[in-house]
């Protein structure tokens, strides 16, 4: 994170990384694109335009609109048509576009790491075909990550046609094996599920991930958010069984922190609490959703399960195809007996499973060749490196976890030299085909125009089957013994594939509040027993393999299990992310990829210094993040003063007001990291973080209580008596005519006396010049923000830019700015719709009518500041007849 | 009063003279005098090179952060304001009240004062995230054609500050005008001569000269003894007016004031017994004016520890959730130690002065004064930062932990002051020979 230090080495790649850009950066794609909805008549300098797209993090599409600032990408919002997006972002889908402009992207082809040319490739791979011809393709093999993409399948297919003896591979770390071999017990092949969660009247989740890294996550949070939204004095209960923290654990009514093998026994054993929980799933039309992590038996059973109380759930076929499994491809290349193998995304020499060896596999290997957006540690081990365009620079078509396809379109000309995967691909095939040109034959029989204007294809959904249940074995819980290792994938960095991601790094985690780090988490009790507290270090024995990792204690957590977060200690990721965290991928195994048991843990000397931006977790008896049971919704009191010696002040116009409500959020992130790509926030760094130095202007405080998790996302409360305003000397911090309190960043002249007075501690300091330097970034800046330098205050603005987009549309037209004409950068990437934004002037607003809820309540409100930012309690709905959890 | 003037009868109204002026123009400088200046200097060095290192990369390189926005910085501004109350106190308010004993000291206190008050001045500019834009927060006409914000206390502090900085000035300066012609006329080289006359103002010592300087002493006096009161007050306002348990506290202004003076004359005393010791000021600076001092120590110190009191029992009697947690955490909490260190230096410590023998002895007021210079700064860093670290949101609480560029700031601070005043007392009379001499007049004739 150093700044680059102007050296003459330095200052020749910096003049030539400009001209690259000023030649390169602001470049079309030579085939017509074609903006989303409203196409102006001409490209207006200062107005964005939004593509629609898709991408896939977890599993399948999530289609996205993104805004084109001049030809620059600088900002990912959802595609409200779009099934795995509902208008909502994830954090990834957010942080995607930095990854689109992170400098340190691959940018050439690499021979056994020396730069060369694609010509010099394609003359190899051409030799190494016209030799596998005449063994009809033995000896070719391709391993791909993500095959959700119907022409990506199309073109595998081609190229199993002209080489009928290559072998297509599949390996993803973060795959479905359990539920799909889970459906194949229950129904004879592999159907994914469909939650119908918005009609379930209760869920009992079994190690479900469905809100935190589930492929239709951001669907699943939007029906949860209604479900959970009371009617009638009734609202969705939701049950946790979970064996590492989840946002589904921090949203459930009753939680129980378990193991795997634990939560297993406990569906077989069935106890008081099953038959209390079962009752009234029975009565209430409830849902049962397996993890990941369970066995294909538990998954079967839950089938079945769900069949007998009639739950709301259909069965589809799965958006990819299956392919041949990772081990196989290790085993022929060990055997010396693969002579081609490309590698199409991914980075299986740092996340294949750790007995396979890969490496040394590879190493056998006579021509390797892998296509990635980073020189990561597959490529450095590879024979061939070949850069890939970002999915914002290359055509191409995913599907939605629910089957829906959308077009991949990009929004730019590639930055470097790279190629797509279908580019590849061709290549292989003999077609020479362009991937534009590969995308249209795959979809010939639509309406293009409308699918690239929509983001989606319409119709393209799979349809729900028809299934019946087969008899199979139950679920055999193994016996515990030992520890449990828990891994799972990082809810920021993925599997590491965002490890070079700033954003993400430092992006809070949901649970623990750690930035730039993972850690082993472990309960309570378990550190008793180990007589270690955070920062304390674990020597962990799993087989035998070994890590030595920082341990985190953690309410959340079960006892005498690790939970491990996948995607750190890289080695190759880039500055950002070398030698971040610990690598759990090392004690990962193809057989047991999510929980292994008989683990030894003891304490190891050491110490390891943590980066979290919330030091103390409890409320001290303080109400701030609010709950109220479901039954005593009317016995709320919400406090708020409306005292004053002096008149209010009129707002003749608007009067800008948010509402957040506790009840839908899921405190997912998304808002922080949307307003982060929105608002220019600089990273700071793990150091800066440890010294409280972090910049997000939207954080969401966690706060554990009892057994529950309650998330509260805090921005600027906009204060009508702003505490802020009257202890600036320089009118820095000043009050709007509709009420903004809004931050004049050239006035400043850093007293930081706002900040001490601020009760909210929302304000954000530029304590050094916190903004990186390298050009890239900066083409990702958001054009209507100032980028701020150090030694001023900053916060959260409303999104002013936003406003005043809508204002100068409004006067254009003579009429008032509507409402839901202005959406803030955090409300339209929530995928709960947990934040409501609009004027208070008018009465009939979402927000005017958000605030009138019974549950509506300022925070710290005794305080007389009279927020703008309101919250609307959390409701907690348990089982009368159930005590536990 | 005679016990104070008794050892004056050795004198006469010219060995007084020779004896004060001889310290600045005959005596070479000794050695403990060249290294103590050789230490100051190398911290006013150190001093320097951390402002410049923060000007150059900001105020990320102190310890501060969010929620602790204030460090060092302020509770260094808020100690050397205070340091610089007792000159004016000695010099403007025991003049009024007719205290010729303050005669002595108030030559150096007021050095100390304006020194004091001026490094203080330095720090609220080292504060900002923008120091080169510290006169935005004065009111000068401008193309911007804005003022400052009129209800910040920061601006308040402007004024009192500016106001007690130039008041303090005159004073000194005014007051030192005859020693000024006394030393032009004894000083034995052309260039002494020219330097002495110059600030003299053509001082002869004629009646005329004698009553109008003797009127505008007395007015500047009159000006000056608000000040004293008016300049701590408004700097507590910078804590008083904010909402922050631990700021917000109408105790404020005469706790800030007497912890000023607390300060103020536990720095007279650091700086007169070394003074006198080297010097061999016996006669004029007295056991019985070391006493005076530490009496008005002791009682600064109760109306202090009457502060921390009544604070805690606010706290509690106002049944205020965040009040009570802010004591609770001043008690008990992460800077617990910092709290019973300042209730031990600045309470229990000084109960030795109690004892006759405790305030006569020098030594033991030499370790009293470093011990209540010391826990006053550990107030002022308790208020500033400890109030902050646990305040509303525990979501956002957090610790200072001060680096190492805010020790060398603060202790090259320290240093600095040491420096002018090393300057001082051999470039300027450091005890005033007019009024002595006067003293020993009168002492001759009764």
């Amino acid at each position: 994170m150093s700044p680059i230090r102007l050296t003459r080495r330095n200052f020749l790649k910096l003049g030539a990384a400009a001209a690259a850009l000023a030649t390169g950066a602001c470049s079309r794609p030579r085939e017509a694109i074609v903006p989303y909805a409203h196409q102006p008549e001409n490209e207006l300098p200062g107005v964005p335009r939004f593509y629609a797209t898709a991408a896939c993090f977890v599993g399948a599409a999530e289609g996205m609109l993104v805004e084109s600032n001049a030809g620059r990408p600088t900002k990912v919002e959802g595609n409200p048509g779009h099934p795995g997006s509902l208008g909502a972002t994830s954090v990834h889908g957010q942080a995607s576009v930095l990854e689109l402009w992170d400098p340190e992207r691959s940018k050439v082809p690499r021979q056994r790491g020396q730069p060369a040319t694609r010509g010099a490739l394609e003359r190899d791979i051409a030799d190494a075909l016209v030799r596998l011809r005449e063994r009809g393709g033995e000896g070719l093999r391709l391993l791909v990550r993500d095959a959700s993409s119907p022409t990506l399948a199309r073109q595998l297919d081609g190229v199993v046609e002209r080489f009928p003896r290559a072998l297509v591979h599949r390996w993803d770390p973060l795959h479905r094996d359990r539920s799909r071999e889970g459906a194949r017990l229950a129904f004879g092949r592999p159907l994914e599920p469909l939650y119908r969660i918005e009609q379930a009247g209760a869920i009992l989740s079994l190690d479900s991930r469905f809100l935190d890294d589930h492929p239709y996550r951001l669907n699943h949070a939007r029906q949860f958010a209604r479900a959970r939204m009371p009617r009638d004095g009734r609202m969705c209960r939701l049950y946790a069984l979970e064996s590492a923290p989840s946002l589904v654990g921090a949203m459930a009514d009753h939680r129980f922190a378990m193991s795997v093998p634990a939560i297993e026994a406990w569906l077989v054993e069935k106890n008081a609490a099953y038959d209390t929980i079962f009752k009234d799933l029975k009565q209430n039309r409830g849902v049962i959703l397996a993890g990941e992590a369970l066995s294909p038996q538990a998954h079967a059973l839950a089938h079945r399960l769900n069949a007998e109380l009639g739950a709301p759930v259909a069965y589809i076929e799965p958006s990819e195809r299956e392919l041949r499994p990772l081990p196989e491809l290790v085993q022929a290349m060990r055997g010396g007996a693969v002579e081609l193998l490309v590698i199409l995304d991914g980075n299986p020499a740092y996340d294949a499973p750790a007995e396979l060896d890969f490496t040394a596999a590879l190493a056998r290997v006579a021509l390797s060749v892998h296509l990635s957006l980073y020189d990561d540690e597959t490529s450095a081990r590879c024979t061939w490196h070949l850069p890939s365009t970002h999915f914002m620079e290359h055509w191409s078509d995913a599907r939605a976890f629910d089957g829906t396809a959308a077009i991949v379109q990009p929004l730019i000309a590639p930055l470097y030299a790279g190629v797509s995967p279908h580019e590849l691909l061709s290549l292989l095939s003999g077609e020479h085909k362009s991937a534009y040109d590969l995308v249209r034959e795959t979809w010939r029989h639509i309406d293009w125009d409308a699918a690239l204007r929509q983001g989606v294809i319409r119709g393209s959904a799979s349809r729900p089957l028809q299934v019946s249940l087969r008899g199979f074995s139950r679920p055999k819980p193994a016996p515990e013994q030992g520890w449990q290792v828990r891994f799972v994938a990082d809810e920021a960095v993925l599997d590491g594939r965002f490890a070079n991601s700033a954003w993400l790094q430092e992006l809070p985690r949901a649970d623990s509040k750690l930035t730039w780090d993972n850690a082993a988490l472990v309960s309570p009790n378990s550190a008793k027993v180990l007589g270690v507290a955070t920062g304390d270090v674990l020597d962990i024995l799993l087989g035998a393999r070994t890590l030595r990792a920082p341990a985190w204690v953690t309410p959340a957590q079960a006892d005498m299990s690790l939970t491990l977060p996948l995607g750190y200690g890289r080695s190759r990721a880039g500055a950002i992310g070398n030698g971040v965290g610990i690598d759990a991928f090392t004690l990962r195994t193809h057989a047991e990829p999510w929980s292994a048991g008989g683990a030894q843990v003891t304490k190891a000397p050491g110490r390891h210094e943590f980066a979290t931006t919330q030091n103390h977790a409890r409320m001290e008896g303080r109400e701030l993040a609010r709950h109220v049971g479901l039954a005593h919704i009317d016995s709320f009191a919400s406090k708020k003063p409306n005292t004053s010696l002096y008149p209010g002040w009129p707002y003749d116009g608007y009067r800008w007001a948010m509402s957040i409500d506790l009840n839908a959020c899921i405190g997912c992130n998304a808002c922080t990291i949307a307003c982060q790509a929105e608002n220019n926030i600089p990273t700071v760094g793990k150091e800066q973080v440890i010294a409280g130095r972090e910049m997000h202007w939207i954080r969401v405080d966690r706060y554990y209580e009892e057994r529950r998790t309650l998330f509260q996302p805090v921005p600027c409360m906009h204060c009508e008596n702003a505490p802020c305003e009257y202890v600036c000397p320089v009118e820095a911090s000043v009050h709007d005519s509709e009420g903004l309190n809004v931050q004049v960043y050239n006035r400043c002249v850093g007293t930081r006396f706002c900040s001490q007075n601020c009760p909210y501690k929302v304000r954000r300091f530029n304590f050094l010049d916190y903004q990186r330097k390298e050009e890239e970034l900066k083409a990702q800046r958001n054009p209507e923000v100032t980028v701020r330098m150090r030694g001023v205050m900053e916060k959260c603005t409303y999104c002013v830019q936003r406003i005043t987009r809508a204002r100068i549309e409004a006067e254009k037209q003579g009429r008032r700015i509507g409402d839901g004409e202005v959406v803030t950068a955090c409300q339209a990437a929530c995928p709960t719709s947990a934040i409501v934004f609009g004027d208070l002037n008018d009465k009939e607003s979402e927000v005017s009518k958000a605030k009138t809820s019974p549950l509506d309540y300022d925070l710290l409100g005794e305080l007389n500041t009279r927020p703008r930012t309101s919250y609307a309690a959390r409701i907690v709905n348990r089982n009368p007849e159930l005590k536990d959890g | 009063m005679a016990d104070v003037a008794a050892p004056l009868r050795r004198w006469s109204y010219a060995s007084v003279s020779d004896k004060i002026a001889d310290i600045v123009l005959a005596r070479r400088a000794s050695w403990p005098w060249v290294v103590a200046f050789l230490i100051s200097m190398i911290g006013t060095v150190a001093f320097v090179g951390a402002i410049g290192w923060l000007f150059l990369r900001g105020i990320g390189i102190w310890g501060v952060n969010i929620p602790t926005a204030w460090g060092f910085a302020i509770a260094n501004f808020v100690w050397w304001i205070g340091i610089g109350h007792a000159g004016t106190f000695i010099s403007a308010i025991l003049l009024l009240l007719r205290q010729t004993w303050r005669t002595s000291i108030n030559r150096f206190a007021e050095a100390m004062t304006l020194f004091a008050a001026g490094i203080a001045g330095i720090f609220p500019i080292l504060h900002l995230g923008r120091p080169w834009f510290f006169y935005w927060l004065v009111p000068y006409p401008n193309v911007m054609e804005l003022w400052p914000q009129w209800r910040s206390a920061l601006v308040w502090d402007i004024f009192a500050i500016s106001t007690y900085l130039i008041v303090s000035l005159l004073f000194w300066y005014i007051g030192l005008v005859p020693d000024l012609a006394t030393l032009r006329d004894r000083a034995g080289t052309r260039a002494r001569q020219v330097v002495y006359g110059l600030l003299a103002l053509g001082w002869r010592g004629e009646a005329r000269h004698w009553a109008r300087f003797e009127t505008v002493y007395l007015l500047l006096a009159g000006l000056a003894t608000p000040l004293v009161v008016s300049v701590h007050s408004v700097v507590s306002l910078d804590f008083a007016i904010a909402i922050v348990p631990g700021y917000h506290s109408t105790v404020f202004p005469p706790y800030f004031v007497a912890g000023a003076l607390f300060s103020g004359f536990a720095m007279v005393l650091t700086l007169a017994i070394p003074l006198r010791h080297f010097f061999r000021l016996h006669d004029f600076i007295t056991d019985r004016h070391l006493e005076n001092a530490a009496k008005i120590l002791l009682a600064c110190g109760w109306i202090v520890a009457y502060g921390y009191f009544i604070e805690t029992f606010t706290a509690f009697y106002s049944g205020d959730e965040f009040e009570i947690a802010m004591v609770k955490d001043r008690l008990l909490g992460f800077y617990g130690p910092v709290y019973w260190t300042v209730l031990a230096c600045n309470i229990v410590v000084p109960q030795i002065l109690w004892w006759r023998a405790a305030r006569r002895s020098a030594w033991t007021l030499l370790a009293v004064s470093l011990v209540v210079n010391l826990g006053m700064w550990l107030e002022r860093v308790m208020i500033v930062v400890q109030s902050m670290h646990h305040d509303f949101m525990p979501s956002a609480w957090g610790n200072f932990i001060p680096t190492a560029w805010d020790w060398i700031t603060f202790f090259g601070s320290i240093a600095f002051f040491a420096f002018l005043f090393l300057l001082f007392v051999r470039a300027l009379p450091a005890i005033s020979i007019f009024e002595m001499r006067e003293l020993v007049l009168e002492e001759k004739k009764s």
